[in-house]
């Protein structure tokens, strides 16, 4: 249960005392399933599922979002930048 | 009705100018009028251009229509660009509006979504499937000519599909942009097609396919069209025993049913065994909540989607955004999935889950090295009533994914046929032999 209520201070979330004793009892039993998976050792792993390596565009500009469009989707914002939630207190 | 026609039939027409579109548009509006009680959209814009009328999940960006990925937190949101997938698209037809989903694709019946619960149209007492379960259903319902594009993290094409009785393709990882896509997570995420037939589903895959600068992850393949078959003759399927396991018996007899029938077109079949099917679900859950809750640490009320009056520091604003607009499952993924990343844990479950998909793409690769597919029943069930679906616990939830998850993990094409009522059968193929199953999937519909 405090373990829960950590990971949600983590991930910025704030849960009842109902989610969190349903998600400590559900995570519970997920994680006992997950310490079944015991047989890969020795395995390099696969981040991904196909092999790809570092591929490259050519270094050419491109068209980028006009400062309009970038602040199309907020009503936050002021003289043309994003305006955000306070960071420190004066 | 008149547009009662396929795909291919409505494209040759449009070609040799014989459609009415003003008219047809007007039809085609009319019908979706009459489906909206089924919830299939997020968004719906109607048909208003040129062309074929062409559906978007709600997690693929399609510019200046409210795309949410199924979630509040994205309400509002009004993409300023296309997805590649979706620009691609735009010659053959028009873009219908954003078909309902699980939010961020976190399920397997469309339950957990922001916008309605799409339901099924051969059954509104039953689940649509999911995650892309508007898509299906609105294929399934719609009479005149439509394809889907949807999308596949662990199932979310196929396990629709199967439920409402439409061909799905889900590509090789990689062969579609994932450009413009909302990332669930970005090692298992495939854009891929709906329709009624093979080859709408086919001829869609062929428009959005091939390479994008703008996805570092999209492979180099040549251009194919995978309306053009091959002969399935003397082609060899592969039977894995545990795909029957906890399997419904009519599922199981109707996949056997058409396993025989494509051995009358000269398909051999052979059953073999994949043990790492069990595991490949568990390391699948691990990777995938873990890349979720990387990907969803952006929404925070700021720039776009979901916005609060700005009150307190930083952590209280973004904690109070995140609480109102996730809901109950993308909170119990962004809780596992935290969880399993943390100093301590990280190599404990995420590197194992890893090392277990390189297992599983050595299973899956010794098959293929015999076999050209691997046939199977596409879900153990029917798709389950609402009021089942309530009762059900998360695990008991993940374990309907168990057929979809192990090729969806190791990046593997898989097409979905129906092949009874609300059932499919799911032919599954090696990295880039997409032409193989929808050849398979071709000679079992017995069209073409």
């Amino acid at each position: 249960m405090d373990e829960v209520r950590k990971i949600a201070k983590l991930a910025r979330l704030e849960l009842t005392d109902a989610e969190v004793e349903r998600f400590s009892r559900e995570l519970g039993d997920v994680i006992k399933a997950f310490d079944a998976l015991s047989v890969a050792e020795g395995e390099e792993p696969s981040f991904r599922p196909v092999d790809i390596e570092n591929v490259m565009r050519d270094d050419t500009a491109g068209k980028c979002l006009t400062r309009e469009e970038a602040l199309s989707n907020t009503k936050h914002k002021e003289k043309g930048f994003f305006k955000g939630p306070k960071v420190i207190d004066k | 009705m008149k547009y009662n026609i396929s795909v291919k039939e409505f494209l040759a027409s449009l070609k040799a100018g014989s459609v009415d579109q003003q008219d047809f548009n007007e039809a085609f509006n009319r019908e979706l009028k009459a489906l909206r009680k089924h919830e299939f959209f997020q968004h719906e814009e109607g048909m208003k251009g040129k062309g074929m009328p062409i559906s978007v999940k709600d997690n693929i960006c399609v510019k200046g229509m409210q795309s949410t990925a199924g979630s509040r937190i994205l309400a509002g949101y009004k993409p300023t660009f296309d997805a590649t997938a979706v620009t691609k698209m735009r010659d053959a037809g028009s873009i219908i509006g954003k078909t309902n989903q699980d939010e961020f694709g976190f399920g397997t019946f469309s339950v957990n979504s922001g916008w309605g619960i799409p339901k099924n149209p051969l059954d509104t007492e039953r689940t649509c499937g999911g995650s892309s379960g508007g898509a299906a259903g609105l294929t399934a319902a719609l009479s005149v000519p439509h394809v889907a594009l949807a999308e596949s993290t662990g199932g979310s094409i196929s396990c629709p599909s199967a439920f409402c009785g439409v061909v799905g393709i889900t590509p090789t990882y990689g062969l579609v942009s994932r450009y413009g896509l909302i990332d669930y997570a970005n090692s298992l995420d495939k854009i891929g097609t709906m329709g009624k037939s093979v080859w709408d589903a086919a001829f869609a895959l062929s428009l959005i396919a091939g390479r994008d600068e703008k996805d570092s992850t999209s492979l180099d393949a040549k251009k194919k069209d995978y309306t053009k078959t091959r002969s399935v003759k003397g082609m060899k399927m592969a039977v894995p025993k545990e795909y029957f396991i906890n399997v419904e018996k009519n599922v199981e007899k109707n996949a056997w049913v058409a396993i025989k029938r494509l051995e009358s077109d000269g398909v051999t079949y052979e059953e073999v065994s994949l043990p790492t099917t069990q595991s490949a679900l568990y390391a699948y859950y691990i990777i995938a909540t873990v890349e979720a809750s990387t990907n969803l640490a952006r929404y925070c009320g700021m720039r776009y989607g979901m916005e609060q009056a700005m009150k307190g520091d930083f952590n209280q604003y973004f904690t109070s955004v995140r609480t109102a607009g996730f809901g109950a499952e993308a909170k119990r993924r962004i809780i596992l999935g935290t969880y399993a990343r943390m100093a301590g844990y990280r190599n404990a479950y995420y590197l194992k889950a890893m090392k277990m998909r390189t297992l599983v793409i050595k299973d899956f690769k010794r098959i293929f090295s015999k076999f050209d597919a691997i046939a199977a029943p596409t879900m153990p069930a029917l798709p389950p009533k609402f009021s089942e679906i309530e009762k059900l616990t998360p695990m008991q939830t993940y374990q309907m994914d168990a057929l979809t998850v192990p090729h969806n993990l190791a990046g593997m094409p898989a097409v979905s046929v129906p092949c009874a009522r609300m059932t499919g059968i799911h032919l599954i193929g090696d990295h880039l032999q997409e032409e193989k199953i929808i050849s398979l999937a071709f000679a079992y519909e017995g069209k073409e």
